[in-house]
């Protein structure tokens, strides 16, 4: 194809989602569109999957049946999310195993927030009602981005996001209201999810290299730093309601602006986690990579076994 | 060697009466097993009463390419819907 | 019968799934992909669903303040009713699926007469748990199969995982006491005549799965009685820890 093909090809394109239609497998895509989704939906999958670990290290663990077994339905959800996200990606015309591959190589990043440790319960509780809540912030705008596969994932993905967050405050407010040991628990954990929470949302858009071309495809339809307002906006009041305070002496409400004031966020911690030096960045990668290499002779065997199979049928047919 | 496994598209009856749809896909190395994922992945919240799963490299989908020759020769075809035809006011229910 | 016999007697069938659901749930996140991963979380999900039926009941039977956390957290290990075979370690995943498949077997024949006990709740139970059992048993018989017929490793990691878990079967068939009782009274059933068409069902399924019968006439017990192997104490101060940590606090 000649470059001003190409160039007339691209026009068409940006036109159709200009229009909100929606762009599908096998449709012409530029390549930049393609591998900017390719980066996208496979980073979140990877978050989806490794974000399955810092909550996983509590399921053995939780303090009651009940708590037991909707951490467990919420960590497997995330597994579930994660494979919806990889399907999607994989229409792009990339295995999961390449994905895999990225992630395990260290070439493809993930969330941030969790290379963070999990030291106490009321981090399930912290993680659900932050991490998810700023999650939620994030995808909900995805249900109706360009690429028809992201956009249906995303949407099944929100739908069952939904019982997430109220578990996470659930637990949060449950502690709250407990002994002193249980709230003090709850206010550490706030502590030191809080920044990580709001970091979670991307640096400032300044700073940040995506954000236009990311508008134009509907894979962003607010900006980092809008978003970031309006989690805090909707979180304070949430923790003012339980009585916990957030670790933040410059928060305060704007009545002019009609927006709380926050005060500075570390980006040295932030670039830093993002880097690979984070407090569980190994334990995080490897977790997922042992997982991968242990599992190989049980997919392997699978495989074998399925092929045994077909030859069977076949000799009997014959 | 590389042996990963194949991809699978899997299409749930939401409740008898309705169709099959396609819900998504998955890895699964038979056609039992791909049954089963289907069902521990796309019905964990009692969305269905009947699974179809295919795999993928089975499925012939028509190219975009081509939708001009596929799709519009249909869309001048007024006389297939009955709105094309006129009736006098007093025909009641056709 | 006594309360507290018919108690004892749910412990024994309900400690089992409590077990075996917290050895599952160590797997969460760990699986050798997304959607074995998936499917071994609904097993311990429905296992902890069938435990906490079994638990409620227990509470309410016991009369007074007692709940079902009371029951999973708080009692000290020799008082944990489930047989050495559900606490067994993941060493790897032929560990899981053999284990899974051994509890499976029995566990749908013992549904299957629990149904018919004169005691509604537990026929209750019982009539839910064989439809989710049904399922496990299914999964956990296609996976002996696909390693035990898969590759040569998988079939010796298969064949590895049978023969160390042999010995751990003979003591489903065990009648304890509280069983007795339970059996006499019309509400529990006779484990020890399940053993035939156990050891018939599980042979047709090594045998396609072309792993081999351990020829083992020793066999480990303990479990009933409260006498567990060295890995039980482990599995309990994860799943007590909170409990133990920080008595007596709403969670």
């Amino acid at each position: 194809m000649s470059e001003k093909e190409i160039k007339n090809l691209e026009e068409i394109f940006e036109q159709r989602i200009a229009r909100d239609e929606k762009i599908e497998p096998k449709d012409w895509m530029p390549e930049k569109y393609r591998k900017t989704h390719i980066r996208q939906i496979s980073q979140h999958a990877h978050s989806e999957i490794v974000g399955m670990l810092p909550e996983g290290n509590w399921i053995t663990r939780a303090p009651s049946l009940r708590r037991k077994v909707a951490l467990l339905a919420k960590v497997q959800d995330e597994a579930g999310h994660g494979l919806y996200l990889y399907s999607a990606c994989e229409t792009l015309g990339i295995s999961r195993e390449e994905l895999y591959e990225q992630l395990h190589t260290g070439k493809a990043k993930y969330s941030s927030i969790f290379n963070y440790p999990t030291v106490t319960w009321a981090d399930m509780g912290a993680i659900g009602w932050l991490v998810d809540g700023a999650a939620i912030i994030n995808q909900v705008p995805l249900c109706s981005t360009s690429y028809g596969p992201y956009a249906r994932a995303m949407v099944r993905v929100c739908k069952e996001e939904s019982f997430h967050q109220r578990q996470g405050f659930e637990i949060m407010m449950k502690l709250a209201e407990g002994t002193p040991e249980q709230k003090e628990m709850a206010q550490d954990a706030l502590n030191r999810w809080w920044w990580p929470s709001l970091m979670m949302l991307g640096p400032t858009d300044a700073e940040s290299v995506h954000t236009e071309q990311s508008m134009k495809w509907k894979l962003k339809r607010k900006t980092n730093d809008e978003l970031r307002q309006q989690f805090i906006d909707q979180t304070v009041p949430q923790a003012d309601l339980i009585g916990l305070t957030i670790p933040d002496p410059d928060l305060k409400w704007n009545e002019k602006t009609g927006h709380y004031d926050f005060g500075e966020i570390d980006w040295d911690e932030f670039w830093q986690v993002v880097k690979g030096h984070g407090p569980c960045n190994k334990e995080r990668l490897s977790a997922r990579v042992n997982a991968w290499e242990e599992g190989e002779w049980v997919r392997d065997a699978a495989m074998a076994y399925a092929k045994k199979q077909e030859d069977k049928k076949l000799k009997k047919a014959i | 060697m590389k042996n990963n496994w194949p991809l699978w598209e899997v299409f749930v009856r939401s409740k008898n009466g309705l169709e099959h749809r396609h819900f998504g896909s998955l890895h699964a190395a038979d056609a039992e097993m791909a049954l089963e994922n289907a069902r521990d992945v796309y019905t964990r919240r009692n969305e269905g009463v009947s699974i179809w799963v295919v795999e993928s490299k089975h499925i012939t989908a028509s190219n975009p390419e081509n939708s001009g020759e596929l799709f519009e020769p249909a869309q001048d075809k007024v006389y297939r819907h009955p709105t094309f035809y006129t009736l006098p006011d007093e025909v009641k229910h056709m | 019968m006594k309360n507290e016999n018919i108690i004892q007697y749910i412990y024994g069938i309900a400690d089992n799934a409590l077990i075996l659901g917290q050895r599952l749930s160590e797997l969460c996140g760990h699986g050798p992909n997304l959607e074995t991963d998936i499917a071994l979380t609904n097993m311990a999900l429905d296992l902890l669903g069938q435990t906490r039926s079994y638990y409620q009941y227990a509470a309410q039977l016991s009369g007074d303040e007692k709940t079902e956390d009371d029951i999973a957290f708080l009692r000290i290990e020799r008082q944990y009713k489930n047989v050495l075979l559900v606490e067994q370690p993941n060493r790897h995943f032929g560990y899981v699926i053999t284990r899974q498949f051994f509890y499976d077997v029995f566990h749908l024949l013992l549904l299957q007469e629990l149904q018919n006990s004169n005691d509604d709740t537990l026929s209750a139970i019982a009539k839910k748990g064989i439809k989710e059992v049904s399922y496990h048993q299914r999964f956990s018989s296609d996976w002996m199969k696909r390693l035990g017929d898969g590759t040569e490793e998988s079939h010796q990691k298969a064949q590895e995982a049978v023969d160390d878990l042999w010995k751990f079967t003979d003591e489903l068939f065990h009648m304890t006491k509280d069983d007795e009782l339970a059996f006499e009274s019309g509400i529990g059933i006779d484990v020890s005549k399940l053993k035939e068409h156990y050891y018939k069902r599980i042979g047709e399924v090594l045998e396609e799965a072309t792993l081999t019968i351990p020829e083992t006439k020793w066999f480990q017990k303990g479990g009933k009685q409260g006498i567990h192997s060295e890995h039980m104490g482990y599995l309990l101060s994860d799943l007590q820890y909170m409990q133990r940590t920080y008595p007596n606090m709403k969670w």
